[in-house]
């Protein structure tokens, strides 16, 4: 196996890759509470990113409504757990299988009808904005009132409620990145791959090759959406309060794109490239502007919106093809 | 509460952990001045704000309140502050950063940050780091009922406004003779709307109102058309319109009362919006008559008069309003903690916070004080009415400066 | 439910929606021939919102006047952008389209926070709050004014696509690009033009829509996706596709809000949408693409 992970990456990269998971699991003892803060932001929307990149970067589907599995997984451990005290990681599971069932619904309502590029997007995004208006009104995870989840204090950590300090919420990213990043290179290595591969560059030719199109479209959908609900538990309960206008927004939707769309859309590094540069721009410009004593709302994120800008005009692959070639990186199968 | 004393134990072990590492300058918080925090220096406050996003109009509005305190501070003989404005762009994963970075900036108390869902944000960062954090205005109950020790609100929760605008309009119904016998009830489908019209169910049978809710009617808060809302309230025939909403929400809905030609005999508010500054300006004339029964101030108090006359110095035109006020006081209870607590040290200050008793304030009740939630549950409602682009205050009789004009005049006698 | 209420609701969201109609005109155009998904089409529209409620503190012009200059500068806008940014995007993959346009969303919106500040604004006309009463109806007259300009541009535009050379050669463009290509058709200029196009169309129904609305600057997302809707619903490319998908809509939405709890009726909208997905992917008067 590990073989078949190592297939075709220099080893300069691995090597790389591995000083950057030592440096990232020392990072917490020496940053101060506010970075870790950053950092964990960096880590979520990676991890999201990573998800997201599943159903577009391999099956070629742009989904801007990923919000919708975030919220579903967010509010069903939330609810779960509050209602009945039910831990995060069993509410996961049955988060799961709801986001996968949306999924599926998605996937099949866009599959089965032949909807496909931008018509897939607007359905993406009508579907979450649905949920959103739809939890609005739901009772039982008290609609737009917002549903919060009782706050222990910080005093230990507690891995099976998910109660405690930041800290434990970096590591339980961290360690869910990690997997994500080998579990995408292995689908990406099986056959499923590489028939991913092949219907993301020519679907025509795919499906007349005697590959069931649908069956692995499908497959990307509800692996993606589902790796993206534990994203939802994780929001959950870090910040404690859920709340539909929040959680379903268009703007949580292209939050997670935004990271793989910097970083390299279909690359397996780009999302999380794209995630940090993403948080570090945005922080690096609030720090900067308060540096220069500039207190004017919605400056920082003019400059944010210009270095988009910028990047999508200059780096139309994303940041992490145009870095990898500079460093000598590329995959030779890529 | 067993997690109590083992919390104060581990904080402090982890406090004096972080205080061991910035001492050997590991610490990564980038600050770009040293902060010398010497005896006799400001107290450094973080106040925390929607300035920009959707929420940026009152976000804005509440940095007016922020932008006049010292002046006041310096008149009435209280410590200034060193204010520290952030933005939480609407945001709550902005709000956690900012506030994180405030603290490690050396913020030793935050105020903010008017939005529910930001604020319990800020919240545990504030009760997990020990430092004081005074809310301005948010109203979801759950804040303080999580047990925090550093979290302190001074603003009503939905059930105390509900509670006062049920008593006050009995009061107005009966100064000035009119009744209604049904009422519709139209709210808008957010936060505060939900938590407003679940709470009619719970309060409103204990007053014993004089009228009956014919149809409750919940809107979206996203909504750019509201025909069909005002069709279907009209339909009912109510006396009066009971109202939940926001202030975009009322211009449009008085717009179409007149377009379509319903005068409901009364417009009760109960939140934001019929009261405020874009609302008379826009519709002038046809602003008058609503009455709005929400947290105020207390025109008949001395430092009423004086943070009105700031800000009209500073804002001409910008009548006095709830946002101003209540951040006004979350500053001032900052200052007179850190008067009585005589040092910054968050612990002295959060420990003199909740002795707070401050008589002379601005808004209406006893003062402001903090019970064992760290809620303010001694502050009362008012009863405000627009009256030719600006308000008087019709109840609670303590604070009253006019009388009440019941029923409205209809829309199409005012010329 | 009584008939008269019904009624002034259906004409009211029959109003309305041809106002929706106009605004999803622009983008229809745009996407139809240039191919490009516009994503701050909403913003676009709020810029010219404010760029009425400027004009009309000036010289206190109706905005249904101001809309010819600020239909023209929209054009020369829109223009502007498309021959110096977006038409090196269009062979580009669609998510790039996406991320340039959500870039230009997000720096628009931010500059109108800075510039006009964040609290609603309108203009005051003097017709602001009339109403004619026929009958049993009594008819917004604003709504009505807004709809009978939006026909009447529409019609403009219609006219200029079907009866000008210009107009045809871009509906040819839009049809089959290698062969406008092959007949020799300035294929970018006329690309710059449609743009242009799109953006007056918007611009025009911003100013009507300022007549029955407030303008924040945050307004332009939920329009965008409006638009969205209404052009795959009534057919994307397809003009008369675009009113009448307007109309559907905000009758829709009207009917559903007086029938069922208004503050879900926008799920009717989506759940319209996911039909007409479903069943009829080109729209109501869509052409099927090949």
């Amino acid at each position: 196996m590990i073989a078949r992970l190592t297939d075709g990456v220099p080893p300069r990269a691995l090597v790389l890759l591995a000083a950057l998971l030592i440096v990232f699991l020392m990072l917490p003892i020496f940053v101060g509470d506010y970075l870790l803060t950053v950092l964990i932001l960096i880590l979520y929307f990676g991890y999201a990113g990573l998800a997201w990149n599943i159903m577009m970067g391999f099956a070629g589907q742009l989904s801007l409504g990923h919000a919708l599995y975030v919220g579903l997984g967010a509010y069903t451990a939330a609810a779960l757990y509050v209602h009945f005290g039910i831990s995060p990681w069993l509410g996961l599971a049955v988060a799961v299988v709801l986001a996968v069932i949306a999924g599926a619904f998605v996937g099949f309502l866009a599959f089965r009808f032949r909807i496909a590029g931008v018509y897939f997007a607007i359905l993406t995004i009508a579907v979450a904005e649905f949920a959103r208006v739809g939890f609005d009104h739901l009772g039982w995870t008290r609609g737009s009132a917002g549903l919060f989840l009782p706050v222990a204090q910080y005093a230990h950590n507690d891995l099976w409620y998910l109660r405690g300090h930041p800290v434990m919420f970096y590591y339980v990213l961290l360690v869910a990145i990690v997997l994500a990043f080998v579990g995408s290179r292995l689908l990406l290595q099986s056959r499923l791959g590489y028939f991913w591969l092949a219907i993301r560059e020519d679907e025509e030719a795919a499906r007349s090759a005697g590959i069931d199109t649908f069956h692995y479209k499908m497959l990307a959908v509800v692996i993606s959406a589902g790796m993206t609900s534990f994203a939802g538990v994780i929001f959950a309960f870090y910040y404690n309060n859920l709340f539909p206008e929040q959680v379903f927004n268009i703007s949580q939707s292209i939050l997670i794109i935004l990271g793989p769309f910097i970083g390299g859309v279909g690359t397996l590094f780009g999302p999380l490239l794209g995630a940090f540069l993403l948080e570090f721009v945005a922080e690096g410009l609030r720090t900067l502007l308060e540096w220069l004593r500039i207190d004017l709302p919605g400056s920082n994120q003019i400059f944010f919106g210009i270095v988009l800008l910028l990047v999508v005009v200059a780096m139309p692959e994303g940041v992490w093809p145009w870095l990898a070639r500079r460093l000598g990186l590329s995959e030779r199968n890529q | 509460m067993k997690h109590m004393s083992q919390a104060k134990a581990a904080r402090v072990t982890r406090r004096s952990f972080s205080a061991g590492l910035s001492a050997a300058g590991v610490v990564a918080g980038t600050a770009p001045f040293n902060i010398v925090r010497a005896q006799g220096a400001a107290l450094k406050v973080g106040v925390l704000l929607p300035r920009s996003g959707v929420q940026a109009g009152i976000g804005q509005d509440c940095q007016r309140g922020v932008d006049i305190t010292n002046g006041i501070l310096k008149e009435l003989g209280m410590p200034a502050l060193d204010i520290i404005n952030a933005d939480t762009e609407t945001k709550v994963e902005v709000a956690r950063s900012r506030a994180e970075k405030l603290i490690s900036d050396g913020a030793q108390l935050l105020v903010g940050a008017f939005d529910s869902g930001q604020s319990t944000a800020i919240a545990q960062v504030a009760e997990q780091k020990g430092v004081p954090f005074v809310i301005n205005i948010a109203a979801a109950p759950p804040i303080t009922e999580q047990g925090y020790k550093f979290v302190f609100r001074n603003f009503p929760t939905a059930a105390m406004i509900l509670g006062d605008a049920f008593a006050n309009q009995k009061e107005l119904f009966e100064v000035s003779g009119y009744t209604p016998k049904s009422a519709v009830f139209l709210h808008v489908n957010d936060t505060f709307g939900t938590a407003m019209a679940g709470g009619i169910n719970a309060v409103m049978p204990k007053f014993n109102m004089p009228y009956k809710i014919v149809e409750t009617i919940a809107y979206d808060p996203a909504a750019r058309d509201l025909s069909v809302e005002i069709s279907k309230a009209k339909a009912t025939g109510a006396d009066a319109l009971l109202m939940v909403s926001r202030l975009n929400d009322a211009i449009l809905l008085t717009r179409e009362l007149v377009k379509q030609r319903w005068s409901p005999n009364a417009i009760l508010s109960m939140g934001p919006g019929w009261y405020e500054d874009q609302y008379l300006k826009t519709l002038g004339k046809l602003s008058d008559g609503p009455v709005s029964f929400v947290p105020w101030y207390d025109p008949n108090k001395p430092l009423s008069k004086k943070l009105e006359a700031a800000l009209a110095k500073a804002h001409p035109g910008v009548n006095l309003n709830t946002n101003h006020v209540y951040t006004f006081e979350a500053l001032l209870v900052a200052s007179d903690a850190f008067k009585r607590a005589g040092s910054g040290n968050p612990a002295a200050l959060a420990d003199a916070i909740r002795k707070t008793n401050i008589t002379n304030n601005v808004s209406p009740g006893p003062g402001i004080q903090f019970d064992a939630k760290g809620q303010n549950d001694k502050l009362k409602n008012s009863a405000i009415q627009n009256r030719g682009g600006k308000l008087v205050t019709l109840a609670p009789k303590v604070a009253a400066n006019a009388k009440p004009e019941l029923p409205m005049k209809p829309y199409d006698k005012r010329g | 439910m009584q008939l008269d209420i019904f009624l002034n609701v259906a004409v009211g969201g029959i109003l309305t929606g041809l106002v929706y109609g106009l605004m999803a005109l622009g983008l229809s155009v745009i996407f139809g021939v240039v191919r490009v998904v516009n994503f701050a089409h909403g913003e676009m529209m709020t810029m010219a919102m404010y760029a009425a409620i400027t004009l009309f503190a000036a010289f206190h012009l109706d905005p249904l006047v101001m809309l010819i200059p600020i239909a023209t500068a929209m054009f020369a806008l829109g223009y502007l952008l498309q021959v110096g940014l977006i038409n090196s995007f269009i062979t580009r993959p669609e998510h790039s389209q996406f991320l340039l346009l959500i870039a230009i969303a997000i720096i628009i919106v931010n500059a109108l926070l800075i510039v006009f500040g964040p609290d609603a604004q309108n203009v005051q006309v003097a017709y602001a709050f009339d109403s004619f009463k026929i009958g049993p109806l009594i008819v917004d007259a604003t709504k009505v004014y807004a709809a009978g300009a939006a026909l009447v541009v529409a019609a403009l535009l219609f006219a200029f696509f079907q009866y000008t050379a210009i107009g045809t050669a871009i509906r040819a463009c839009a049809d089959n690009y290698a062969g406008a290509l092959v007949v020799g058709l300035d294929v970018h200029r006329l690309y710059a033009l449609t743009f242009g196009l799109g953006c007056a169309c918007v611009g025009a129904a911003g100013c009507m829509l300022l007549l029955l609305f407030d303008v924040t600057p945050v307004v332009g997302p939920a329009y965008t996706l409006l638009a969205f809707v209404i052009v795959i619903t009534g057919g994307m490319g397809s003009m008369p596709g675009a009113l009448l998908g307007g109309i559907l809509v905000g009758l829709t939405e009207a009917i559903a809000g007086l029938l069922f709890t208004p503050s879900a009726k926008s799920m009717f909208a989506f759940a319209i949408l996911v039909v007409m997905l479903l069943f009829r992917p080109q729209g109501i008067l869509g052409k099927r693409t090949t």
